[in-house]
């Protein structure tokens, strides 16, 4: 549940106070709307929103809480350690391998790929039974309420369920990772040909 | 329909005109000329302006009006569209919305690209886009023609012919001179206004019926004429087989195709992050699925006030049944309710048309310069700005799609929709969710899966009854039709995903690992998205 926290690192907060007016928390349509919660602490730090914000002077990587299990992105220090950058090619490989994109990946998919089976077939069967079988579908509910009436209400209620499952299973689940990782790569990419297009 | 309909409605819609155009004025003052611009509005707009941009570029007139009047005219059956045309989003939001805005820059050919060779992916991909909204296009300036003749009293050819020309050219207008972002602001005040009259409609509706609406059910169904048959599926598709794999095919078609729709997908490069672009979605999910709901009340309400039998009286595909409801609701035909509502109801159709028709202008523009010119200039020739290529591409489009609307002004609208979401879902849904999620997918699969879907879906519309064979057929004194289905997309939608597998196996390049990594990483992370 916890994503990683390698973000907290232990340094003073003052070099990066100049893009602090940027994002104040909670208070910009794009990232955070106000009520939104984070499924962690919230960090009152403006590098989340920050893509451009030099991350080399901050101790990267420094896995500081108690999540410390979850994966990092391992090339992250070794090019702020002064490695050869390697081509951009190589980090988006690299990144694919981690743990924390495959944790990221397969939470959307175990998400997504059980969610699209069962509106897509409950979708296809309403309409099927509804051509073939009218019979059925003509059956009386409840007054004029037929099944047919309540099937096809249903499939308003259902997508509207689903589409609130998801947009909470994607803030609490993978929006804080996913953004992690996005910077990671860029930093790594940056600079590169072809990196940051 | 008297003069004072007219005159209202027409003063209605010159206000409308007024606004968008000063909208588009003001916008372009700020222009840049960038293509970032452009194409995608700066990329500035929160999510609840796009998700209202999304909503507005969606509810076109065939389901304000079409819908509306086919559950008048047919009771449950109409329901089925309304259906599918909001389930369609689960798969936009699900599969196609956050990724494809990390991936892509402006339209669908750049997430394919950015994967495969670029040159015939972006051919591929580009036609593709290019046909679906020429269709889509064509569906809309049919739909203006017939319904403002209709709506403002003359019937007469001259005064379609000019009502279609008049829609293209200020189309153009928008487009060419205001950008994504004069577009935009379009959708925004034409989804606030089509969903405010909505509101109101169904609220005189269920008002009439002391909000009671096991009555307004039991009233439609009694004057229809056909009892409870008119609460249950069957009456408009419930024939013969072929009638109700037709309809198969068509729902099939509405759920699949909104994914594969160029607007669409440009609308969520609108929005700075995958984020916004989720967020966009669920509101737009909500505001259509409130409108659709809405829809379905007027269309009972319709056969229920207004009564089937005048309703097609007025126009044979039901498309009036809004109108004419609002006439009645407002008082009927002689009050000045009924008049005012009736100029409302009027003013806001056509105000549907006019942003619709300017968003798919914007998008198949966009595909024009930034897929097709791109790849197919002359080496040597020399580069133009893409942005100038796409306002002349702009003017072109309108006046193609003012041509063929001219030409095909006899076909059924409901048809041509369908026909566009048809050929989206077998030749750029493939496509581009092979490259999303297939790891072993090749630049050979990718240009066979736009073509093995788009191919056979024109093809079997051609040979279809409705090009050829019938009475109600486009020619028909010919019989070239082979092909019993209206909609292809049961066909078509399974042949453009095997054309994609097969061209990918019988590849003899091998799938290029390190960049379906940077796919898959830039779709679920947003690094290096612009």
């Amino acid at each position: 549940m916890q994503s990683s926290n390698d973000r907290s690192r232990g340094g003073g907060s003052g070099p990066e106070s100049a893009a602090d007016h940027r994002t104040e928390p909670g208070g910009g349509y794009v990232e955070t709307a106000p009520g939104t919660p984070y499924d962690g602490p919230r960090y009152h730090d403006p590098r989340y929103d920050d893509p451009w914000y030099d991350a080399l002077a901050s101790g990267w990587g420094e896995s500081a809480a108690p999540g410390a299990a979850e994966p990092t992105v391992p090339p992250t220090r070794r090019h702020a350690t002064g490695e050869p950058p390697r081509a951009a090619a190589d980090v988006y490989l690299e990144v694919q391998r981690s743990a924390a994109f495959q944790e990221v990946r397969s939470r959307y998919r175990r998400f997504v790929v059980p969610a699209v089976a069962a509106f897509f077939l409950w979708y296809v069967a309403y309409v099927v039974t509804a051509t073939t079988a009218p019979t059925l579908m003509a059956r009386p509910v409840a007054g004029a309420v037929n099944v047919a009436m309540v099937a096809g209400l249903g499939q308003f209620l259902t997508t509207f369920l689903l589409t609130w499952a998801y947009a909470r299973h994607a803030r609490l689940r993978r929006d804080r990772t996913a953004l992690e990782l996005r910077w990671d790569t860029q930093e790594l990419t940056r600079g590169m040909q072809g990196g940051v297009s | 329909m008297t003069g004072d309909h007219q005159t209202l409605a027409l003063l209605l819609f010159s206000t409308f005109v007024a606004v968008t155009l000063g909208i588009t004025t003001w916008v372009g003052r700020h222009r840049q000329g960038s293509a970032e611009e452009f194409y995608a509005g700066g990329r500035l707009f929160s999510p609840m302006e796009n998700g209202f941009a999304i909503s507005g570029d969606y509810m076109s007139a065939a389901s304000f009006l079409g819908i509306s009047g086919l559950i008048a005219l047919y009771g449950y059956d109409g329901m089925l569209y309304s259906v599918g045309f909001l389930v369609a989003w689960l798969v936009v939001l699900f599969l196609v919305a956050e990724l494809v805005r990390n991936c892509g820059r402006f339209t669908l050919a750049d997430v394919v690209a950015a994967r495969m060779r670029e040159r015939p992916v972006r051919i591929a991909a580009g036609t593709s886009s290019v046909t679906v909204s020429i269709l889509y296009l064509v569906a809309q300036m049919v739909g203006a023609g017939s319904l403002v003749a209709l709506l403002l009293g003359g019937t007469t050819e001259a005064a379609r012919t000019w009502t279609v020309i008049g829609v293209g050219a200020l189309m153009v207008i928008y487009v060419s001179l205001g950008g994504m972002r004069a577009t935009t602001w379009i959708q925004i005040v034409k989804a606030v206004l089509l969903l405010g009259g909505t509101v109101v409609l169904t609220t005189l509706v269920l008002v009439r019926f002391h909000g009671d609406v096991d009555r307004l059910l039991r009233t439609a169904a009694e004057r229809s004429g056909h009892g409870d048959a008119f609460l249950a599926p069957g009456l408009a598709y419930g024939g013969d087989w072929v009638s109700r794999f037709d309809f198969i095919s068509l729902g099939l078609a509405l759920v699949l195709g909104t994914a594969g729709l160029p607007h669409i997908l440009s609308r969520f490069y609108t929005v700075p992050t995958a984020r916004a672009a989720r967020r966009s979605v669920v509101w737009s999910i909500g505001l259509i699925g409130g409108f659709y709901l809405m829809t379905i009340v007027l269309g009972f309400g319709a056969a229920a006030l207004v009564g089937p039998d005048a309703v097609r009286a007025s126009n044979a595909a039901g498309n009036t049944a809004v109108p004419l409801l609002a006439l009645d609701l407002g008082g009927g035909a002689q009050s000045t309710g009924g008049t005012v509502l009736f100029a409302v109801v009027a003013a806001v159709a056509f105000a549907t048309i006019l942003a619709v028709v300017a968003g798919i202008t914007l998008a198949s523009s966009a595909s024009v310069a930034h897929d097709l010119y791109v790849s197919l200039r002359r080496r040597h020739s020399r580069p133009r700005s893409e942005v100038a290529v796409a306002r002349v591409a702009a003017v072109g489009i309108g006046a193609v799609a003012i041509g063929l609307g001219l030409l095909a002004r006899d076909l059924n609208v409901a048809f041509l929709v369908g026909l566009a979401f048809a050929v989206a879902a077998s030749a750029n849904l493939p496509v581009l969710l092979y490259s999303l999620f297939w790891r072993g997918f090749t630049t050979r699969g990718a240009v066979w899966a736009v073509y093995g879907g788009l191919v056979p879906s024109v093809v079997l519309v051609l040979l279809s009854p409705v090009v050829s064979g019938s009475p109600q057929s486009l020619f028909s004194g010919l019989d070239f039709q082979y092909f019993p289905l209206q909609n292809p997309g049961l066909v078509s939608i399974p042949l453009g995903f095997v054309a994609g597998w097969l061209g990918t196996v019988t590849s003899p390049e091998a799938p290029d690992e390190a960049r379906h990594a940077e796919t898959e990483v830039r779709s679920l992370t947003g690094a290096g998205a612009v």
